[in-house]
């Protein structure tokens, strides 16, 4: 995925300087080093695509490999600020065990995903062929998402299992969508916190 | 990023002995009050003395870390592919120190040395050292070469221990630490395979209590033992499988307790070279120093609490396929230097060569450390 990471903006912005913060999937360290600089967070960084942890040890940020299937065994209750995930979500089998697991080590939890629902990708649908766009870049036969779901979907997912929606903003392509979301939104990024 | 070039060996080196007479305290009570250190360096240090890195070594490994020595083309350094110019620890960067451990049988003080008190060897009075009195040994050697600060110091296995003791120690003194295959303390497995193996040499007749060299003789039978012991674990099952299998010497059962088995023939081989080379007391010696190692143990077995000292920022590694130091045992390292906020990264690299892996140049495994060692600011 290329420089697809205007969500970057979005996330800096919830989080506080001096925060504790672990981002999953951190690819090459990119949006750790942002925070790093802008907000001086604490950051560790989970990844256990080889070349990806390589190209964050490069970039200086912690990285700590670990196969997020398995949950985020090891890690303690409540330890972080904020635990991010972003453009990942789509990517992982246990999707539930996940977002369990963030709030567990997390006060909150940040997620950006492709919203399957936007209206180019039901246009593709209907045209009768799987959407290939900005945020869903590759081909069926190549994707590494396995999981399609759309704004709403998430939504109904989050009232499932107790998560409290703290924050939700969706874009068009880098554009702000105030209305109808699910039909105009590319991409979603959810604050999410433990319903107390 | 450091220049390009095609990695190269430091060449020849030459080994260099140090003397302490001031006494050094030991864990185990008494002191040692006059000790030899022999070490190798590579790469230069620069002038403001921040470009010192430590290598520390392993159960049988010794100062020579890297190069040849003079007019003997197989004695080859046993981390050589790691350090070198070009090499992941590049000695155009960083000076690098090996030291050989006290108690080893390479040339610092140890039970095949002489005493200086007795003038006859040390053999079985050789005191208990530990990896904590290592770390001491080697700080004061630090203090002889003017180096302050380390940039980095480096361990495999129980290399890995000093490396992570030497943050407990001496915090201040070390920039960077990397601990590699290594463990917060060893497994009670572990030690179990460590008893078979001083077993072996204690109940060897030619033992004669530690004092073999008095009686012209040495423990072989035993310590080809425990050598053979020890490299099962050393290699990973698959490993194992692959290399031998279950491949017969004459294509089919003899039915003989002579070699029939390429494993026993290798196992053998390993065993009879090792014994041929490597001293009974020292293999004892440093065995104990492995099952001892726990800096936990003072604050009521909390590694948290333990490693709250360190400030060092810590790379770990370790291998798929290393059952003798787990990355379980790694990711307990881990998980504590994050408890404490501390700047670490870890790596469990895929790797079929059991704990051996961490002396191999996997391009995986050495890209990171090379990535590793190229952000470190000297």
């Amino acid at each position: 995925m290329t420089s697809y990471r205007y969500d970057y903006e979005v996330i800096t912005q919830w989080i506080e300087p001096g925060e504790k913060v672990l981002d999953l999937g951190c690819g090459d360290g990119d949006l750790l080093k942002h925070l790093m600089q802008v907000r001086q967070v604490q950051g560790y960084g989970v990844e256990n695509d080889p070349d990806k942890l390589l190209a964050s040890v490069r970039s200086g940020v912690n990285v700590i490999q670990m196969d997020l299937e398995k949950g985020l065994v090891g890690l303690e209750d409540g330890f972080f600020d904020h635990v991010i995930m972003s453009l990942s979500l789509q990517a992982m089998q246990n999707t539930q065990g996940i977002l369990r697991e963030m709030l567990r080590v997390g006060r909150e939890a940040v997620v950006s995903f492709p919203n399957f629902g936007y209206w180019r990708h039901r246009q593709s649908i209907l045209n009768g062929r799987m959407p290939v766009s900005e945020s869903l870049p590759h081909q069926w036969y190549n994707t590494p998402n396995v999981r399609f779901f759309t704004i709403a979907d998430f939504d109904a997912l989050c009232e499932m299992n107790g998560i409290a929606v703290h924050e939700r903003l969706a874009f068009d392509e880098g554009k702000l969508v105030l209305e109808e979301p699910n039909f105009l939104a590319s991409v979603a990024v959810y604050r999410l916190g433990r319903i107390s | 990023m450091a220049i390009m070039i095609q990695p190269q060996s430091v060449g020849i080196v030459v080994p260099q002995k140090a003397r302490f007479t001031e006494p050094l305290p030991l864990r185990s009570g008494g002191t040692l009050d006059d000790y030899e250190l022999v070490y190798e360096t590579y790469g230069t240090l620069n002038a403001t003395r921040s470009n010192a890195v430590l290598v520390c070594h392993a159960l049988s490994g010794s100062h020579h870390v890297a190069g040849t020595y003079a007019g003997d083309a197989g004695s080859t350094g046993w981390w050589d592919n790691l350090v070198g110019p070009g090499k992941p620890l590049d000695t155009r960067k960083f000076f690098v120190i090996g030291v050989n451990n006290l108690g080893s049988c390479y040339g610092s003080s140890g039970p095949s040395t002489v005493n200086p008190a007795t003038g006859k060897l040390w053999g079985a009075d050789f005191p208990f050292v530990t990896v904590e009195d290592w770390v001491e040994s080697q700080a004061r050697l630090a203090d002889r070469l003017g180096i302050e600060r380390f940039a980095a110091v480096i361990g495999g296995s129980l290399g890995g221990m000093q490396a992570l003791s030497w943050t407990l120690q001496y915090p201040e003194r070390v920039g960077h630490a990397a601990v590699i295959a290594s463990a917060p303390k060893l497994t009670a497995q572990n030690i179990a395979f460590n008893e078979v193996a001083r077993q072996a040499i204690l109940t060897d007749p030619d033992f004669h209590g530690g004092h073999y060299y008095e009686h012209g003789v040495v423990p072989a039978r035993g310590l080809k033992l425990a050598r053979m012991v020890g490299h099962i674990t050393y290699l990973s099952d698959d490993a194992m499988a692959e290399k031998f299998g279950r491949s017969l010497r004459h294509g089919k059962a003899v039915y003989s307790y002579d070699v029939e088995f390429e494993i026993e023939s290798y196992l053998r081989y390993q065993g009879d070279k090792f014994a041929g080379f490597f001293d009974a007391n020292t293999y004892l010696l440093t065995t104990k120093a492995l099952d001892y190692y726990d800096p936990a143990f003072e604050h009521g077995g909390n590694l948290n609490a333990a490693l709250a000292r360190a400030t060092a920022n810590f790379l770990v590694v370790s291998f798929s396929t290393d059952w003798r130091f787990a990355p379980e045992r790694s990711r307990e390292i881990v998980y504590a230097l994050l408890h404490n906020r501390r700047n670490v990264s870890y790596a469990e690299i895929d790797s079929a060569a059991g704990h051996d892996s961490f002396l191999l140049d996997d391009a995986r495994y050495h890209a990171l450390l090379g990535a590793w060692f190229d952000r470190i600011e000297v």
